[in-house]
């Protein structure tokens, strides 16, 4: 983090981005180009690749049958992991999930369900006995920066292109039939993350650029235009005026990437 | 105990805990508590009973953890098993591992980390009541004893949450009001700085909810801030009395 190549590169993209210039040659404001390619997995119920920029991460979903929690028996259950697999980058190491991946599992996971964009309520099989549990794996394959919004936006594409087994039940079995019905989903959250370098904002953060900000704040927006999960990271901090700009920008690069996606 | 109740929020606009929107819950703050560590404070926010220690800054261990640069702080959040309605287990959880993270980094930004180059400092709580903003009171409290340990600050961290019950923005949500209520914005606050260091949300507010809900509080911080502030100087102060009396 703090070794000498960062730090002359921190006084360079500072001084683009007082500027209002980047190192890449974006804009402040704007995003990497972005791919998303659904259907990928043959085997999956639903999967999607996104690429942003050179970030590279796939989503992969399987729908199972289990049991609900204890306080929601009439609902489907939805778990998100996240692997930031050693391929996508020289700083990621194989083992158990670190701080990192674990919240990154939870920005998403967060992003979805507080947007209540899956219909848990239509994943119900057997109230306290038997629902739908909707796994969303979230595969990082290249580390290019800004993995919460590309890792976001991956899962959704996948829901949307997950298709539930039918079933019926028979003498309280739980009997699987051919074909498939579209995942129910009620929301399509866009999660927009911001990075502060030496005091401005900028969108979409890049590996370099997130070497050397000093923070990030992440805002999940649903279809109606508000806020349902956010985030703060890094170890610097934000002055209230540039928490009300970062949602202002959140809420116009949301309007904007919704507008491109159809969603 | 699992009968959900029709409304959080009574005609009169009071909570179900008999608070107006706006009103904290009761806090009592203590620094010093633990012999042991360099420094330690104590905090009942609410039915919250959460104790705080810092030990260092000294050499890091293990050493290939150690930066040339600057300190590293490590910070571990962690809930007791019987801190809950439910027996929680005592491994960490993803949760405890994502606070512990989001703990850290609302500290780090208050210390000068470049003065204290290949040394550590670790960070324990442990929450032995919980009833909702646990996150908030242990950084309140963790500042605390970060203050106690004798560290250079650049101010205080002091963190409230505030959220929507109801269709009300109100602050400092208890366990109830956490679950059943449709939003928590916990934020923590360098107070003289006017410097957030952290934020969350989950649930759905409008954007004038959500500014509503970060100025309350930040409100509700600057309150505690003054508690805080009390409670170091109280410790100090009971310092100076004993050795007048020698």
């Amino acid at each position: 983090m703090s070794s000498l190549v960062t730090r002359v590169k921190l006084k360079q993209i500072e001084q683009l981005v007082a500027k209002g210039k980047r190192l890449d040659g974006r804009g402040i404001l704007d995003y990497r180009e972005l791919k998303i390619e659904q259907g990928v997995i043959e085997k999956a119920e639903g999967s999607a690749r996104v690429l942003l920029g050179k970030t590279e991460v796939l989503v992969g979903i399987k729908v199972e049958t289990g049991t609900p929690f204890p306080d929601t028996p009439n609902e489907g259950v939805q778990t998100v992991n996240a692997e930031l697999v050693p391929l996508a980058s020289p700083s990621f190491e194989p083992g158990p999930p670190d701080e990192n991946s674990i919240e990154l599992a939870r920005i998403v996971d967060r992003g979805i369900r507080e947007s209540k964009a899956i219909d848990t309520a239509k994943l119900c099989i057997e109230p306290g006995k038997k629902v739908f549990v909707v796994f969303i794996d979230v595969y990082v394959l290249n580390h290019d920066g800004n993995l919460i919004d590309a890792s976001a936006l991956a899962a959704v594409a996948a829901l949307l292109n997950t298709k539930m087994p039918n079933y019926e039940v028979e003498d309280g079995e739980v009997k699987i039939k051919s074909g498939y019905t579209p995942l129910p989903l009620k929301s399509h959250p866009i999660t927009v993350t911001l990075g502060k370098i030496n005091g401005s904002l900028i969108v979409d953060p890049w590996l370099e650029e997130e070497q050397v900000m000093d923070s990030r704040i992440s805002m999940a927006i649903n279809d109606e235009g508000n806020i349902c999960a956010i985030q703060k990271g890094g170890s610097g901090y934000f002055a209230p005026q540039q928490i009300l700009e970062a949602k202002n920008i959140a809420m116009e690069k949301a309007t904007e990437l919704r507008k491109k996606l159809g969603w | 105990m699992n009968e959900k109740p029709e409304k959080l929020i009574d005609k009169k606009g009071l909570r179900l805990d008999g608070r107006k929107a706006d009103e904290l819950r009761p806090l009592k703050l203590e620094v010093g508590v633990l012999a042991n560590a360099d420094g330690s404070a104590y905090i009942e926010h609410g039915k919250n009973k959460i104790l705080a220690a810092v030990f260092g800054p000294k050499e890091m261990h293990p050493k290939h953890l150690s930066l040339p640069d600057r300190m590293v702080i490590r910070c571990r959040y962690h809930m007791a098993p019987f801190s809950v309605q439910e027996r929680k287990s005592p491994a960490p959880s993803r949760r405890e591992v994502e606070l512990s993270k989001v703990i850290r980094e609302s500290l780090e930004a208050s210390l000068f980390v470049e003065l204290y180059p290949r040394t550590g400092i670790d960070v324990f709580i442990e929450v032995l009541q919980a009833d909702g903003g646990t996150r908030c009171a242990s950084i309140t409290a963790a500042s605390l004893a970060i203050a106690d340990a004798g560290i250079p600050m650049r101010d205080l961290v002091v963190a409230c949450a505030a959220g929507k019950v109801d269709d009300t923005v109100v602050l400092d949500l208890f366990d109830v009001e956490d679950k059943l209520g449709a939003a928590d914005v916990p934020v923590a606050l360098m107070p003289n700085l006017n410097a957030v260091t952290l934020l969350q949300m989950d649930g759905i507010l409008t954007p004038e909810e959500f500014e509503k809900a970060v100025s309350m509080a930040m409100e509700g911080c600057k309150q505690i801030y003054v508690m805080q502030k009390e409670a170091l100087k109280t410790k100090y102060m009971a310092i100076k009395e004993e050795v007048e009396e020698e």
